[in-house]
């Protein structure tokens, strides 16, 4: 059912929910047309949710023209104005709701305020053709193992303390690795464990479909600190353990929601070997393995905007007034009425 | 007979010496470095048969445990008939759903007055037999501790499995659950691991409570 103004309606989506400003413009009809990312990469440890919302509110005008450039798009073209209104660090999201704030009022259109979580899902399902996927979305922020039930993405398991992707980056920071441009430091991680042969015990817990990696990131901090094992076997190690956990996880969810699809995404999904995990569970329950392309997986603007485009849809818009941004929106807290399959 | 096969282990239904069993397999993961895959499946086997056992100590009913072959990860069980309160729960009478649940309580709460912690309490874990007992069944991922957290996560994954297979009656259940808890445990062990499960919840993603 699409409802058009004019011969194609456009849906403009903004990503701010942490370390990343994104504009996306999706068309109703599914074509991605522009999809441009600014990373805001700290000049040391983590990120800073001020510092980084100071970037986001530098590069907006910038990444905002870039994207209407590449999509060869006027801003009349433009029919909705979709935001990740959560979850995510208040600073950086507020910064991205007030520029679709702007605009909506600007161009008079309805905005629609999206589950950056939703998002990476209904992305990922668009791209890589998934139709009813076990969803695992592993991230710096976020470790869910998800499936659609019942009106809802029901979350059947999660991270009880810290996101994998997290532990990751803070595992390479302790191993003295820098955050480059265009190399993030999971990928550092796994350039070095690829060259590691040497498992070292390490804690490996998974409570029921829950994960935790607090204890794992402590134990492996640890063996740096120890001296007695190589960078690379302690990276090995730290991504076997990890990663076979998630994997664990997302196969008891298959089994028990006897789904048939697999999707991968977020951050972390472009890492090999955990790909080569879950598609090997996959084949051994005949089932599909899809994994969402790097553009797509990390956080950016055209998930937020193809979702603004599904809500709309089914007559989900949000007032101006109404558009404070939410910082702790559970996935399973937003009715789907676009369904599943 | 290969009767279900599951994430980690393949169950067959077999017959032993004229006993029903099910035989627990855990076979090797394909995807786990086999190291790693060894350690985690004779571990789980060592532990689910000691705690299984441990588990009767407690006045928990289990299956009754014939063999444990480590070599073989595989452990030969009492073949438990009825059905996973998964599959009933939906469809009782509220009344009958809250004794259930109220009863499904008092035997976490037993298990945890015994040091024991199930780790994953899901509603096709328990079994409700035609003599209207619930036995417990795969302690696979289970340990021992007294430890409050522990305590509040096996409880805490017990409302998340109510609330992605039993949505509509979240409220009800768990209410039920923790009121049989509370009558084991006592109401100051109780009141602690409610504490403890609400701080878990507010730790993570979990809630949009804190503003």
């Amino acid at each position: 059912m699409l409802k058009r103004r004019s011969a194609v309606s456009y849906c403009l989506g903004i990503e701010s929910t942490a370390d990343d400003f994104s504009v996306g413009i999706a068309s109703f009809d599914g074509k991605i047309l522009t999809n441009v990312i600014s990373a805001y990469v700290p000049e040391k440890g983590g990120i800073h949710p001020r510092e980084a919302a100071r970037h986001h509110a530098e590069v907006a005008g910038k990444v905002l023209a870039e994207a209407f450039q590449r999509a060869k798009v006027k801003l009349q073209d433009i029919h909705i104005i979709a935001f990740s209104q959560g979850p995510g660090l208040g600073p950086c999201l507020r910064t991205g709701a007030t520029a679709a704030r702007a605009l909506a009022s600007y161009l008079r259109v309805p905005l629609v305020g999206v589950n950056h979580c939703v998002a990476h899902i209904e992305i990922g399902k668009l791209v890589a053709e998934a139709r009813d996927p076990v969803t695992l979305y592993v991230s710096g922020g976020n470790t869910i193992v998800s499936a659609f039930e019942a009106e809802r993405y029901r979350v059947f398991g999660e991270t009880l303390d810290i996101a994998v992707g997290n532990c990751l980056d803070v595992f390479a920071r302790k191993a003295g690795l820098h955050q480059e441009k265009g190399m993030p430091l999971g990928a550092m991680v796994e350039e070095l464990a690829s060259r590691g042969q040497t498992l070292i015990p390490l804690p490996y817990t998974v409570k029921g479909m829950d994960l935790s990696f607090s204890g794992l990131l402590t134990a492996a901090v640890q063996l740096l600190h120890d001296e007695k094992h190589s960078v690379e076997d302690v990276c090995f190690s730290l991504q076997e353990v990890a990663f076979s956990m998630l994997t664990e996880v997302t196969e008891r969810a298959l089994a028990h929601t006897e789904k048939s699809e697999i999707l991968l995404t977020g951050g972390v999904a472009a890492n090999k070997r955990l790909q080569s995990m879950l598609k090997s569970v996959a084949e051994e329950h005949k089932a599909r393995f899809c994994v969402v392309p790097k553009q797509y997986a990390l956080d950016n603007g055209a998930m937020i905007a193809w979702t603004g485009i599904l809500a709309y849809q089914h007559h989900v818009t949000l007032p101006i007034e109404k558009s404070f941004v939410k910082l702790k929106w559970r996935l399973d807290e937003v009715p789907i009425p676009w369904g599943g399959g | 007979m290969l009767l279900k096969k599951g994430a980690e282990a393949n169950l067959y239904l077999e017959d032993w010496h004229g006993n029903k069993v099910i035989m627990k397999q855990r076979p090797p993961k394909k995807y786990r470095v086999p190291k790693l895959d060894e350690e985690i499946r004779f571990y789980r086997t060592i532990h689910e048969s000691q705690n299984i056992h441990k588990a009767k100590e407690a006045g928990v009913p289990t299956p009754t445990v014939f063999m444990v072959d480590i070599a073989k990860t595989t452990i030969i069980m009492e073949f438990v008939e009825g059905k996973q309160v998964k599959q009933i729960l939906n469809d009782l009478p509220s009344e009958d759903r809250k004794r259930l649940c109220n009863h499904i309580g008092e035997l976490i709460g037993q298990l945890h007055n015994h040091g024991i912690i199930h780790s994953d309490l899901t509603t096709s874990n328990m079994i409700l037999t035609p003599q209207n007992k619930i036995v417990f069944v795969d302690f696979g991922l289970s340990e021992r501790s007294k430890e409050l957290e522990v305590r509040g996560v096996d409880l805490h994954l017990m409302k998340r499995a109510l609330q992605s297979t039993h949505y509509k009656h979240v409220r009800e259940c768990f209410d039920a659950v923790m009121d049989g808890y509370t009558r084991v445990v006592g109401d100051d062990v109780a009141s602690e691991v409610l504490k403890k499960i609400h701080e878990i919840e507010r730790r993570g993603r979990y809630v949009s409570e804190r503003k």
